[in-house]
């Protein structure tokens, strides 16, 4: 048979899925192994058993100094910046994609506005941002918006024009005005849009928390990563990142259910 | 089943491509690296002028000085193997390659910190009383960390008193003009640019405890036993290129120019971060500070604050957890792990002319 006609069966199949982790854990356990018989103490492969000590010690012990569960504490304040960034941005996105995409007197200044501010990275002007937003949460969390803002703006605007011009001439033959149009039609529309594109977002606002904690920060997951970077624990720093993974491989199935559950019309919440 | 087979194939062949060649042995090419600061720059000078090449090739060998430019990924890079030596503070020494496990030995100390340290607050005449419930922005973990610890005990104060905000190096001069920063620790040529800025006090600095923030080059030491030709090597480059800056003469004026350009400053910039540096002249003005009592009493400290901080790793019982071994058959800490070596041999042989 062709290779092109072969699928794997039901068995094949969860074997070929597995085959690649397995490989990388291999891979990984076995340089962490040659590593430390050469030297017992070194830190930049950890054992599993290193790992699970790490674990043990940051999530399921008090903190000698603070009396805190760091690894809690820090994905709670972690958390909290990442789901108001995500909230501020949904918001303006979607306030600024209705504007620039349904109304042209508001789509011309606001398009190309959009797109220039898209462009700029935000990584880049973070001085800049110190000075205007401070150093506290405030700044942490407006890095987040201002670096995923532009992007769903310009996302939602795109779809805005995508809906049928007819859909818009019918809802004004049935008497619908300017609000009532972007309340009844739009909006609906532009829902389910909005869920797709943050989760298509959702990694570049996790780059821009980590990002932001690693420069002036007392908790979070990124600021923990950035400490303990400083002396080469990687039997913390490995957790830390198959932890993210985990929270932001939830976040996006989160977003993805929720589009099946509120939106079952939209056919693109497949995707 | 062809499956299994193929399996085993695969894990066979990733095990072979994965076993790592760390073990030192006798090599005639070496690597070392440095970062950006005022005590390190006489690498760079003698890198470019042909002055490490010169000794390498007395003792028939290669040696590479290699630029990085993020001082603890350098560090990191050391301890991971890719380089054979590199330049950091005594602290920084201990916690990273030491504490993890990989035997590292003080070739040269070629100075110590005497002010390119430094606790500043806002506002004039504060005292290092005032520090007493501020957010301090530092690198934390590092030997700012170390700095302000040693400010509050001389306060009184602990670290329960202040709140210790991590702030990158990097940024640390953009975020002092923020609202919300008060204090910062850190070093120079930041220092300088913080302390410039009017309505300031520096409460504090490195040269209130001088001789306990050194700079190094830090080799492995199995590399160096196997190879006393890398020793010698860099030991008579490192002091060719300190005499040559304190010459006095036109060449000197001019290598100093070379390092300050080098280390994006001008030679008057380069000259106060220097004056705040107690550079070693000579071999045996080094010596006497690598032989001196005080030394494992300072390094004692530093094993302590980093105990303190969890720098020594899961294992660590006490502060004693990694041994370090000093002139004269001192040793200290664990004597079954001693990581840390201060090793004057080389020194000495540099100030017997006999390198």
């Amino acid at each position: 048979m062709r290779l092109i006609n072969r699928q794997p069966d039901r068995a094949g199949r969860l074997i070929l899925i597995l085959l690649p982790f397995a490989l990388l854990l291999l891979a990984y356990f076995t340089g962490s192994a040659a590593r430390l018989t050469e030297n017992p103490n070194d830190k930049l492969l950890p054992s599993a058993a290193q790992m699970m000590d790490a674990v043990e010690r940051l999530a399921f012990t008090e903190d000698k100094r603070s009396g805190d569960y760091l690894f809690w504490q820090d994905t709670a304040s972690s958390l909290k910046r990442l789901g108001l960034g995500l909230s501020i941005a949904a918001l303006l996105g979607l306030a600024l994609g209705i504007a620039a995409g349904t109304l042209p007197l508001f789509g011309a200044p606001l398009s190309p506005l959009l797109t220039v501010l898209s462009m700029i990275p935000p990584l880049a002007i973070l001085p800049v941002l110190f000075i205007v937003f401070g150093l506290g949460e405030l700044s942490k969390v407006m890095l987040i918006v201002i670096g995923i803002a532009p992007c769903i703006a310009r996302d939602l605007e795109q779809r805005a024009r995508e809906i049928p011009r007819e859909l818009l001439i019918k809802a004004q033959t049935l008497g619908a005005n300017t609000w009532t149009l972007i309340l009844r039609v739009v909006l609906p529309q532009l829902m389910p849009r909005l869920l797709i594109s943050l989760r298509l977002v959702l990694g570049s606002a996790w780059l821009f928390l980590i990002a932001a904690e690693a420069i002036a920060s007392t908790d979070g997951l990124g600021y923990r990563i950035f400490l303990v970077r400083r002396y080469l624990a990687m039997d913390v720093i490995l957790p830390y990142v198959v932890w993210i993974t985990l929270l932001a491989w939830l976040m996006d199935l989160g977003l993805r259910q929720l589009t099946r559950l509120a939106f079952p019309w939209y056919e693109g919440a497949k995707a | 089943m062809r499956k299994p087979r193929l399996f085993a194939l695969a894990a066979a062949g990733l095990a072979a491509v994965l076993s790592f060649n760390t073990s030192a042995a006798q090599k005639n090419s070496f690597d070392v690296c440095w970062t950006i600061y005022a005590g390190w720059m006489p690498w760079e000078y003698g890198a470019a002028k042909g002055i490490v090449d010169k000794w390498a090739k007395k003792y028939g060998i290669e040696i590479k000085v290699t630029q990085l430019n993020d001082y603890v990924e350098s560090i990191n890079q050391y301890t991971a193997g890719q380089f054979d030596g590199c330049t950091m503070t005594n602290m920084d020494a201990l916690t990273i390659p030491a504490a993890g496990g990989v035997d590292s030995t003080a070739l040269i100390i070629g100075d110590f910190s005497n002010g390119n340290d430094g606790v500043v607050v806002k506002g004039e005449g504060k005292t290092l009383a005032d520090l007493k419930d501020m957010p301090i922005n530092l690198v934390e973990l590092s030997v700012s960390h170390y700095l302000l610890a040693r400010a509050l005990e001389r306060a009184d104060l602990s670290e329960k008193d202040v709140q210790v905000v991590n702030t990158s190096d990097a940024d640390i001069a953009a975020a002092f003009n923020t609202a919300e920063v008060q204090a910062v620790t850190t070093w120079n040529p930041m220092l300088a640019e913080i302390k410039a800025k009017p309505g300031t006090s520096l409460v504090f600095d490195s040269s209130k405890v001088p001789g306990e923030i050194m700079d190094m080059m830090v080799v492995n030491t199995r590399t160096l036993e196997d190879n006393p030709a890398l020793g010698k090597a860099l030991t008579g480059a490192w002091f060719e290129i300190v005499a040559l800056m304190h010459a006095g003469n036109a060449e000197s004026a001019a290598a100093l120019e070379h390092m300050a350009k080098a280390s994006g400053t001008d030679l008057a910039g380069y000259q106060a971060q220097l004056a705040a540096t107690r550079l070693f002249q000579s071999p045996a003005d080094a010596l006497s500070f690598v032989t001196s009592p005080k030394l494992p009493a300072t390094m004692d400290k530093v094993a302590n604050f980093s105990f303190r901080h969890g720098l020594l790793g899961e294992g660590a019982k006490d502060a004693s957890a990694v041994g370090m071994s000093f002139a004269k058959d001192v040793v200290t800490g664990d004597k079954g792990n001693v990581k840390l070596r201060f090793d004057p041999t080389y020194v000495q042989l540099a100030a017997d002319g006999k390198l």
